[in-house]
């Protein structure tokens, strides 16, 4: 051991002097070996991998293919979170004992989802935004590196929903992350020194940054955060090697900054028309209209359109922006290249209950009467699974996943959402029993699809609510909201289920009933496993046919997290999830709040006050194998 | 009975009187000016129980809202119309900042110490809103914060909700006992 450490500090000092690339890991490995003479974890290393594979420079098109590795958060450009990994199947699964775990010593939601690239695992954590990588080859995975980017204090006034942040991307030699107080970092992924930096928001106007960059051909996709707080919602795209602003589009104002130009083709007339973005509202009020960007994002390589959906306008109360309020609470398909938009479809015309559009948009070849059809399926807010043509944006499907009163769903000549008058709320009324709530059908947690099992495995909630619509005040930095919101369990009891949904046949094929909202994403594997975690702290595998439990594992914090798989340097198959209760419906635990006030947590007091009883904040990675650290 | 008893009778009740009126005075009292910039004692405000040595007493600031129904009333209006309530839960239960119901204080729940939070802003997400509102504006807001855990009487804080109830009313809440716990 003690040969070992003398002979790899001025190997990782020389390391940091060299250019990046292949060359320093191979006069590292050689080094190293040539010291120890013989040396377990690294043999492992040469055996299982080429040298090259451990920071593949291959285009990301390929490399998403790899179900050794998890270069982005989804897994895959097409957000199918599935992989063709079977060692864990649903014969063995019951085996699966924990390897090895990491504490990262922080107390907000973790929402991540771990990446991992060669052999090194990346984590990035909620505020203040830490990236951490690991050696997999080695037992225990140690450490690599860590960086911390030191986002400022102030931008935590500014995070409507916990401290989160969704996860790095991984592309070309470079770890891209992005932080609360709105920067977007390329770290080299071999030594975790900085690249560029890219400040793109401002702490004063209500802007942060939560979600997970999507690098696209050379661009990194970058979305805004800030729906409560009256911001101007934009998708920005980066190039990689310099971090310079390629192009932005908005998701109000004028066609000209919503890049929106004559190859623009929406499939329905209600998205038709010139400067839709300030003519659908009150004067200057897209100019704090929010349609942030803050969710998912996809990409079709045979198409090249990236596919997002922009939030919900700003301030929730309805009365205040009249219209259809254009581009909010829609989706958009884009030309990575330039940006420029080729269709949109608005789920939520003049949304009046908070209902984003950023869930994700699983692309899939699926069989709709008969014909094998190119589809996105999106879950929304508004409780609706929309099922898309992805080349034109007209919907195929709109069916309800879970109990809704507030919309008969669409009008699928005209494609617009189809409001039922008794839940619209006005300002000074409450009107109670609206189905879903303000957090939705479903929130951001994202979904998985199988292609073995045709189905998609929604994570999600069964909340109500009741709403009064109050007077906002436009001051800039502070939150723009303007309702009163009180949740409340949907029907049955159960606050959250997961639900496999069929999207040839527009149907749920299976559920299961949860006690708390399901808020972690879904991971779906070719051991026909569906991996899911509890915010009471249960990491679950189900059968991926028919939903029965197959395995569980207590954690030692509420499951808010994305689960992965990769294949380890040993050949093995692992899990990874990290645990640590937070995000907007775990913020009752993560930041303490009062459920005596029903509004706490925007709305989170009345339902989940139960929440703080059966666990506490406190973030930790689980890695799992079968066998466990054997 | 004697008339003696019967004057001090009188006297009795026009001194119970005199007595329920000041308060009652204090009470309903309107003051629309700006305070005296004396009121405004952030710079001599302690934020932590710890000194070193012996330990200087400063005398401690209330603020002039606090008996006073009309500026509590004031400063629950205040509280939404400066999106107080969007962080903090529009009865104190918390959101994006902490919980202003319970017994748990980063800073202090002194009046004077609620009154530097307010002004100073705090590192963590208190946005600083000393020189963008009246001072007179954050004395009120400084009353009706502390009506939220109970810290006023009940017949001065606000009874009721001009929205949706989702919390016993001020006047009904339990008092609680802050501690200044430094973190939450």
């Amino acid at each position: 051991m003690s040969w070992t450490a003398v002979c790899i500090i001025p190997v990782v000092i020389r390391i940091r002097s060299l250019p990046t690339g292949a060359l320093p890991i191979f006069i590292t490995l050689g080094l190293v070996s040539a010291c120890t003479g013989k040396n377990d974890g690294l043999s492992a290393i040469a055996s299982a991998r080429p040298l090259h594979g451990s920071f593949s420079t291959a285009d990301p098109v390929e490399l998403q293919r790899d179900d050794g590795q998890w270069i982005m958060p989804a897994k895959n450009y097409s957000s199918t979170r599935f992989s063709g990994l079977g060692e864990i199947n649903t014969g063995n699964v019951r085996q699966l004992g924990v390897s090895w775990t990491f504490s990262t010593g922080m107390v907000a939601g973790h929402e991540a989802a771990p990446l991992v690239v060669g052999n090194t695992m990346f984590l990035v954590t909620p505020f203040p935004n830490i990236v951490y990588a690991f050696d997999l080859s080695k037992p225990g995975a140690p450490m690599r590196w860590q960086y911390d980017p030191k986002p400022i204090g102030a931008s935590k006034g500014i995070a409507c929903c916990d401290l989160v942040n969704r996860g790095a991307a991984y592309a070309n030699g470079s770890i891209f992350f992005n932080t609360l107080d709105g920067r977007t970092i390329a770290l080299d992924a071999e030594t975790g020194q900085p690249k560029w930096i890219t400040q793109l928001t401002d702490v004063n106007k209500g802007e942060s940054i939560t979600m997970a960059p999507l690098v696209v051909k050379g661009k990194v996709l970058v979305g805004n955060s800030g729906g409560e707080f009256g911001v101007r919602g934009w998708l920005t795209a980066l190039d990689a090697d310099s971090g310079r602003i390629a192009w932005r589009g908005y998701s109000t104002g004028p066609d000209k900054d919503v890049l929106i130009g004559p190859n623009f083709k929406p499939h329905y007339e209600m998205d038709r028309g010139k400067d839709l973005g300030i003519s659908s509202w009150p004067a200057e009020a897209w100019r704090t209209g929010g349609g942030s960007v803050w969710g998912w994002i996809s990409y079709d390589s045979d198409l090249n359109l990236i596919y997002y959906g922009t939030a919900n306008p700003g301030p929730w109360n309805p009365d205040q922006r009249p219209g259809d309020n254009k581009w909010t609470a829609g989706a958009f398909a884009r030309v990575p290249e330039t940006g420029e938009a080729r269709w949109f479809y608005q789920m939520n015309p003049h949304d009046l209950f908070d209902h984003d559009g950023v869930n994700e948009f699983v692309l899939a070849d699926v069989t709709i009467n008969g014909q094998s059809r190119k589809v996105a399926m999106h879950p929304d807010r508004n409780g609706l699974l929309y099922v898309i043509d992805r080349s034109s944006g007209e919907v195929l499907s709109a069916a309800p996943f879970g109990f809704v009163n507030s919309n008969r769903g669409i009008d699928m000549k005209t494609g617009r959402l189809i409001a039922v008058d008794e839940k619209k709320p006005t300002q000074g009324v409450v009107t109670r029993d609206i189905c879903p709530s303000a957090p939705g059908m479903k929130d951001w947690q994202p979904s998985s699809f199988s292609p073995r099992t045709g189905l998609l495995y929604i994570p999600h909630q069964n909340l109500c609510e009741d709403l009064e619509p109050t007077p906002a005040s436009y001051i800039a930095g502070t939150p723009y909201v303007g309702a009163s919101v009180i949740y409340k369990a949907g029907p049955g009891g159960n606050r959250g289920v997961l639900t496999a949904w069929n999207p040839s046949e527009a149907k749920a094929a299976w559920e299961i009933k949860e006690p708390f909202p399901v808020w972690s994403g879904t991971l779906a594997t070719a051991g026909d496993v569906v991996f899911y975690g509890t915010m009471d702290g249960w990491f679950k595998a189900v059968n991926a046919k028919t939903g029965d439990l197959l395995w569980q594992f207590k954690c030692g914090s509420g499951i808010v997290g994305q689960p992965v798989t990769y294949r380890g340097p040993d050949g093995r198959q692992y899990v990874a999830v990290l645990s640590g209760v937070g995000g907007w419906a775990g913020a009752m635990v993560s930041a303490d709040l009062d459920p005596r006030d029903a509004t706490a947590g925007n709305g989170w007091g009345g339902v989940l006050g139960d929440l703080k009883k059966v666990t506490t904040r406190g973030g930790m990675l689980y890695v799992f194998a079968l066998g466990g650290s054997k | 009975m004697s008339r003696p008893n019967v004057v001090a009778r009188h006297l009795v009740f026009t001194f119970l009187a005199c007595v329920l009126c000041v308060a009652a005075c204090e009470r309903e009292a309107r003051r629309y000016k700006e305070l005296p910039a004396a009121a405004n004692r952030e710079t001599g405000v302690r934020v932590t129980a710890l000194q070193p040595g012996t330990a200087q007493q400063v005398a401690e600031v209330d603020s002039p809202y606090q008996q006073n129904a009309w500026g509590l009333g004031e400063g629950k209006r205040l509280y939404s119309a400066y999106n107080c309530a969007g962080c903090h839960g529009l009865n104190g239960g918390g959101a994006i900042g902490p919980p202003l119901m319970d017994d748990k204080w980063i800073y202090g729940a002194k009046s004077d110490q609620i009154y530097a939070t307010i002004s100073q802003g705090r590192p963590d997400g208190m946005p600083s809103f000393g020189g963008h509102i009246p001072t007179s504006q954050i004395w009120q807001l400084v009353g009706y914060v502390q009506a939220m855990s109970g810290q006023v009487e009940a017949t001065t804080a606000p009874s009721r909700n001009d929205d949706q109830m989702s919390a016993l009313p001020e006047s009904r809440q339990s008092r609680q006992s802050p501690i200044q716990t430094g973190h939450r």
